[in-house]
C-alpha cells in the first residue's frame, strides 16, 4: 500500500504529510534558537561588562550579508514560482541564484571569521566573542544544510520533475519554507549581536 | 518509501529469523532487517537494542550496589576485570563510581526507557493502531533508528577512553562537568546531541503520522488513548529537547573551544584561578537542562500511561472509565510540563517570587496525574477481571506510580524540599515513577502486544514467576531509600554514608536494597528466558488472542502483513472500548466492526 496524502492534501486537514512535518521541523528549530537567544539574554544582563555589537563586528559587511540573504529568499520563491507556472528553466536559474548567494553569505562570514581568529580573538577570548562564534556558526550550519539540500534539488533531484512534477513543486516549497527559516533566524541575529 | 511498497507480502516481525518467503526476494537481507524503512522492523529494532541498554545501565547500577553495599571491598568475581584504572584490586575507585552513576542515569533514560516506550512500542504498535500503512516518512524513521545507534555507541565506547566515561551524574551541572580534565564529559555532549536528533526525527515523523494517516472514520476522539499518550510525547520531545541541544552546544563550547559560557569569573580550580574569560553562568546550565529534562519526566511517564490504559480496558471488559476526561487531562499535563522545571532548582537561590511560581505550578501539574491515575483505578470497578500476566504489571503499575506521584509532592514545596533535596529520598521518588511504574508498565505491554509481533503467547507460569520476583524485589531497593533520605543521606556518596553519623541509624538497609537489587536481576533472568523461548516455542495464538477491540488485533493478522499492514484499509465505526456492550453475543466490539 502507498503511502497516502504525501502528494494530495488530506481534506480534513488540509495539509500534505511533508508540509506538516516541515512546520514541525522548523517549530523545533524555534525552541532550539529561542534557546540561544535567552542565552545571550541572560548572560549579557548578567554580566559587568559587555560591548556593543558594532565596536567588536563589522557592521558593512554583515549588512551586505543581510542584504545577500534577503535576495535568495526572493530567488527561492521565484523558483517555487516559476515550477507553478510550468517554466522549469527558469525554476533553473532561480534556484541556481538562490545557492549561489548562500554561498556568497558563507564566503563572506569566512572573512569575518578570519579577521577575528587572525587578531588572536577567538571563541574564548569573551563571553560575548562566544555566543557570536556559537550562534553564527549554528547559523551558518545551518546555512550549509540548505545549501545541500538546494544543490541536491537543482541538480540530480530534479529528475523528479519529469514524473511526479506535483510532488517535486512540493519538495521546492518545503526547501523554501527551511531557507526563509534559516534567513528569519539572521534577520533576529544581526541586530542582536552587530547592533544592540 | 519505494522498495517498501513494492516488495510481497510476508509476515513481519516473527521472521527476523531468516525464513523469507519466495516472493520476497526482491529486497536483500540487510535492505529488510538492517537497514529496514518498515515501520515494524524498526520497532523491533528500537525494542531489542533498548532493552539490551536497559540491562547495561541495570548492570551499571548492580556494580554500584556493590560499592554501597560493601564499602572498600573488592568485587568478587568480575572486580579483577574492570581494569586497573576503575577497580585497582577490584576495589572500586570513587571516579569510577561516578561514572557509574552518571552513565546508569543517561542510559536508562535516553537509551532505554524513552526508545522503548517511544521508539518500540510506538513505532510497532501506533501505526497499526490508526490503520496506516506505514509511518508517513519511512526514510526518516530509518535515519531516527541508526542516529540513536549511533548515539549509544559514543556513549559505550566513552567507558573505554583515557579517563573513562562522563562522571557529573546524568545531568552534567558546570562547572564540575566542564573542569573535569578527562573527555568523558566531551563524549557524553556528542551522543547527546545523536539522541537528541534522533528524537526530533522520530517526534516530527509520529506527529504527522497521526494527524494524516489516521484512517478512514478515526477522527480524535475514537483514537485509543495509547495513541493520544504517544502523540503528546512527541510534541514534548519535539519542542523540549532542542533547549538541552543548545545547551550541550553551549558546554561543548565549553569543553572545546574553551569558552565560558557557564564559568564563572574568578572561578578557582585547585587553588588556581582559571585562565578563562569568564562571564558565565552555571545556573543558565541548570536552567536549560531542566526545561528538557522535566517534560522529560512525562516523555518517560506517558507512554505507559497509555500502555497500562490499553490493557486494563482489555482486561477488565469494560470501557475506560471518563475516555474524553484522561485526554484533557494528558493534553493540560503536557502543557503544564513545560513551566515547572525550576522546581529542580529551588536551592539555587532563585528567590521567593521564583520558587512560589514554580511551586504553584508544580501543585497545579499533579491534579492531571491525579484525574488520570483515578480514572484508572476506577474503571476497575465492576470489571470482570482477567489476571494473566500484562494485567498483572498493569495492575502493580497503578499503586507504584500513585507512591512516586504522592512523594514527589514534598519535593515541590520548597520548604520540605530544603531538608528533602540531593538525599536517597529523591532517589526513591523518581524510580518509583520510573522503575515499577513506567517499566513496570513497559513488560506488561511486552506481554500484551508479544502475540501480535511473534504470533505467540508469551509463557503465563514465567510471567507470573517473572512479575511476583520483580515486584517484591523492586519495592526492597526503593522503598528504604525513603527511610535514608528522611534521615538525610545525601545521594551520590562514594561509600553510601559510612563517614556521616547522622547516616548510621539506616546504613544497615544499604546491604538490604543491595540484596534486592541483585535478587532483582535474577528475576530478569525469567523474563529473558521466556522472551527467547515463547519466539519458537510460546502456544500459537489467532490473530486476536485477548479479545481486543482496536485496529492492531481486529483487522489484520499477527505478525501483521510485511508491507501495508493491512489487506484491506480498515474503516472505523466506533470508539476504541466497546467492551460487554449490552444486547451483544460477544464482550468486544472492534471498532471496525459496522454492526
Amino acid at each position: 500500500m502507498e503511502i497516502p496524502y504525501t502528494v494530495e492534501v488530506r481534506p480534513d486537514t488540509g495539509l500534505s504529510n511533508g508540509k506538516l512535518g516541515v512546520w514541525l521541523f522548523l517549530s523545533s528549530e524555534v525552541m532550539l534558537f529561542a534557546a540561544l537567544f535567552s542565552s545571550y539574554i541572560l548572560l549579557r544582563v548578567g554580566s559587568t561588562e559587555w560591548p556593543h555589537g558594532y565596536e567588536e563586528l563589522n557592521v558593512p559587511m554583515a549588512f551586505f550579508n543581510t542584504i545577500v540573504l534577503i535576495s535568495s529568499s526572493v530567488t527561492m520563491v521565484m523558483a517555487w514560482a516559476s515550477l507553478k507556472m510550468n517554466e522549469f528553466a527558469k525554476f533553473k536559474l532561480y534556484l541556481g541564484a538562490t545557492i549561489v548567494l548562500a554561498l556568497v553569505f558563507l564566503v563572506v562570514k569566512y572573512f569575518e571569521y578570519e579577521h577575528h581568529l587572525v587578531a588572536g580573538e577567538g571563541p574564548s577570548h569573551s563571553t560575548f566573542l562566544a555566543i557570536y562564534f556559537t550562534m553564527t556558526g549554528l547559523h551558518g550550519l545551518h546555512i550549509l544544510g540548505g545549501i545541500i539540500v538546494n544543490t541536491y534539488l537543482w541538480g540530480p533531484g530534479n529528475k523528479m520533475w519529469k514524473t511526479e512534477p506535483e510532488r517535486f513543486t512540493n519538495r521546492i516549497e518545503i526547501a523554501g519554507l527551511y531557507w526563509h527559516f534559516v534567513d528569519l533566524v539572521w534577520i533576529f541575529l544581526f541586530p542582536m549581536l552587530y547592533l544592540l | 518509501m519505494d522498495n517498501v511498497t513494492t516488495a510481497g507480502h510476508a509476515p513481519a516481525g516473527a521472521h527476523a529469523h531468516g525464513h523469507a518467503h519466495a516472493h520476497d526476494h526482491e529486497q536483500s537481507f540487510v535492505w529488510k532487517y538492517v537497514f529496514s524503512q518498515d515501520h515494524k522492523v524498526i520497532g523491533i529494532q528500537y525494542t531489542i537494542t533498548a532493552l539490551l541498554f536497559l540491562l547495561f545501565g541495570f548492570a551499571l547500577m548492580a556494580l554500584m550496589r556493590w560499592q554501597l553495599a560493601y564499602p572498600m571491598q573488592p568485587i568478587p568475581v568480575i572486580g579483577g576485570l574492570l581494569g586497573m584504572a576503575n577497580a585497582p584490586g577490584g576495589i572500586m575507585l570513587p571516579e569510577f563510581y561516578n561514572q557509574l552513576g552518571a552513565m546508569h542515569g543517561t542510559i536508562m533514560v535516553f537509551l532505554g526507557v524513552v526508545p522503548l516506550a517511544v521508539g518500540g512500542f510506538g513505532n510497532y504498535v501506533m501505526p497499526l493502531m490508526i490503520g496506516a500503512p506505514d509511518m508517513a516518512f519511512p526514510k526518516l524513521n530509518m535515519a531516527s533508528y541508526w542516529v540513536y545507534f549511533i548515539g549509544g555507541v559514543v556513549m559505550l565506547v566513552s567507558f573505554f577512553i583515557p579517563g573513562g566515561a562522563a562522571q557529573s551524574g546524568w545531568t552534567s551541572y558546570p562547572p564540575l562537568s566542564v573542569i573535569t580534565a578527562t573527555d568523558g564529559q566531551t563524549m557524553w555532549l556528542i551522543g547527546m546531541i545523536f539522541l537528541i536528533t534522533s528524537s526530533l526525527l522520530g517526534s516530527m515523523n509520529f506527529i504527522v503520522t497521526i494527524i494524516q494517516l489516521r484512517t478512514k472514520g478515526l477522527h480524535f476522539f475514537r483514537l485509543p488513548f495509547f495513541v493520544w499518550a504517544q502523540f503528546v510525547t512527541s510534541f514534548l520531545l519535539l519542542l523540549a529537547f532542542p533547549p538541552l541541544e543548545a545547551a550541550g552546544v553551549l558546554q561543548l563550547m565549553d569543553k572545546v573551544a574553551h569558552t565560558s559560557f557557564f564559568l564563572p569569573s574568578g572561578l578557582v580550580v585547585g587553588n588556581k584561578v582559571m585562565a578563562i574569560a569568564g562571564g558565565g553562568n552555571p545556573l543558565l546550565w541548570q536552567h536549560l537542562f531542566w526545561f528538557l529534562a522535566h517534560p522529560e519526566v512525562y516523555v518517560l511517564i506517558l507512554p505507559a500511561m497509555g500502555i497500562v490504559s490499553e490493557i486494563i480496558a482489555n482486561n477488565t471488559r469494560k470501557p475506560l472509565w471518563g475516555y474524553r476526561v484522561l485526554i484533557y487531562a494528558i493534553i493540560f499535563l503536557g502543557f503544564m510540563s513545560f513551566v515547572v522545571w525550576a522546581h529542580h532548582m529551588f536551592m539555587t537561590g532563585m528567590g521567593t517570587t521564583m520558587n512560589s511560581f514554580f511551586q504553584t505550578t508544580t501543585m497545579i501539574i499533579s491534579i492531571p496525574s491525579v484525574i488520570i491515575l483515578s480514572a484508572l483505578f476506577l474503571s476497575l470497578y465492576g470489571g470482570s477481571i482477567r489476571y494473566n500476566t500484562p494485567m498483572l504489571f498493569a495492575l502493580a503499575f497503578l499503586p507504584m506510580f500513585g507512591i512516586g506521584g504522592l512523594t514527589g509532592l514534598p519535593l515541590g514545596l520548597a520548604p520540605s524540599d530544603i531538608h528533602l533535596h540531593d538525599t536517597y529520598y529523591v532517589i526513591g521518588h523518581f524510580h518509583y515513577v520510573v522503575a515499577p511504574g513506567t517499566i513496570f508498565a513497559l513488560f506488561a505491554g511486552i506481554y500484551y502486544w508479544f502475540p501480535k509481533v511473534t504470533g505467540r503467547q508469551m509463557n503465563e507460569m514465567l510471567g507470573k514467576i517473572h512479575f511476583v520476583g520483580s515486584f517484591i524485589a523492586i519495592n526492597g531497593i526503593f522503598f528504604p531509600m525513603f527511610i535514608q533520605g528522611l534521615h538525610g543521606v545525601n545521594r551520590r556518596l562514594y561509600d553510601g554514608g559510612v563517614q556521616y553519623a547522622h547516616a548510621q541509624p539506616v546504613l544497615h538497609w544499604n546491604m538490604f536494597m543491595s540484596m534486592s537489587a541483585w535478587t532483582l536481576m535474577a528475576f530478569q533472568i525469567v523474563f529473558i528466558v521466556n522472551f527467547f523461548w515463547s519466539i519458537k516455542g510460546g502456544k500459537r495464538v489467532g490473530p486476536n488472542p485477548w479479545n481486543a477491540t482496536t485496529l492492531e488485533w481486529t483487522a489484520t493478522t499477527s505478525p501483521p502483513l510485511a508491507h501495508g499492514n493491512f489487506e484491506t484499509q480498515p474503516e472505523v465505526f466506533r470508539g476504541p472500548y466497546e467492551y460487554s456492550v449490552p444486547g451483544r453475543s460477544t464482550d468486544y466490539f472492534p471498532q471496525n466492526q459496522r454492526d
